[in-house]
């Protein structure tokens, strides 16, 4: 399945949905567009991968790649993943360490991040 | 001897391909369908590791699949860049993998390998035997 990105608004929140195959081929969009957002001024980037049905070492990267450019502007960067094959992927590599993670939208959004 | 033999150019949008294929051939050879996952995203590391080393060195020559199913469910991703290039095991710690000196390709160089180790019991990455490369092969079990 083809990625797919949308954007939405919540409170100070901007969440990025992400749905589809995220991977070495189509990681460079998802790149684009987190830059885009941060470079537009998003500071509270929420990324929602309850849609991605698969994800790999690019995709995680981009993701870390996120994570430290809104760290260096004193923003913050977090995922929602409810998937148990997701989540594995993310122990595995020790990355669940390193992101928040949320069950939820809501819960990302509501816990002052 | 080979079941199914994928060679494909070394481009982002083939690992797809391989990885589609890849899983097709475990399924039909008996992996467990609770497998399938970690198959499919065992094989796209893989080739796309290939991938990126066939890149780095400007190498036009294909990223080579073979899977056979005697007995097990065997796959080789070959690759035809140079050797010391391409092994090497980076395990990545949490305080590693958020360091900010730590860049994006060997980030994720790092987590693909800590995927193929973490979802492939029977894992070996080692040179070709002829010519230069490595291959990496991975094994699962059938149920016959």
């Amino acid at each position: 399945m083809e990625l797919s990105l949308a954007t939405r608004t919540v409170g100070e929140h901007t969440v990025l949905e992400v749905g589809g195959e995220v991977d070495v081929y189509t990681a460079p969009r998802l790149r684009e567009r987190l830059l885009e957002l941060i470079d537009a001024g998003a500071r509270h980037v929420v990324v929602d991968l309850g849609r991605v049905d698969f994800l790999d070492s690019t995709g995680l990267g981009v993701l870390v790649g996120a994570l430290k450019r809104l760290r260096t502007a004193d923003g913050t960067f977090a995922l929602v993943c409810d998937k148990e094959p997701l989540l594995k992927i993310f122990r595995i590599t020790a990355l669940d360490q390193v992101f928040p993670l949320y069950p939820t939208v809501e819960a990302a959004t509501g816990a002052g991040q | 001897m080979a079941t199914v033999r994928l060679s494909f150019s070394p481009a982002p949008v083939h690992v797809r391909t391989a990885r589609l294929v890849g899983v097709a051939v475990a399924r039909r050879a008996g992996v467990r369908e609770d497998l399938l996952d970690e198959v499919r995203l065992a094989i796209g590391e893989a080739c796309t590791r290939a991938v990126a080393l066939h890149r780095q060195y400007g190498l036009a020559e294909p990223v080579l699949v073979e899977m056979s199913d005697s007995g097990t469910y065997a796959v080789r991703v070959v690759d035809r860049a140079p050797i010391e290039a391409s092994i090497g095991l980076a395990a990545l710690d949490a305080d590693q993998l958020a360091n900010e000196s730590l860049n994006e390709d060997d980030l994720t160089t790092g987590v693909g390998f800590a995927l193929l180790a973490g979802f492939v019991e029977d894992l070996q990455v080692r040179p070709v035997d002829e010519g230069v490369g490595t291959e990496v092969r991975m094994v699962w079990p059938v149920n016959r």
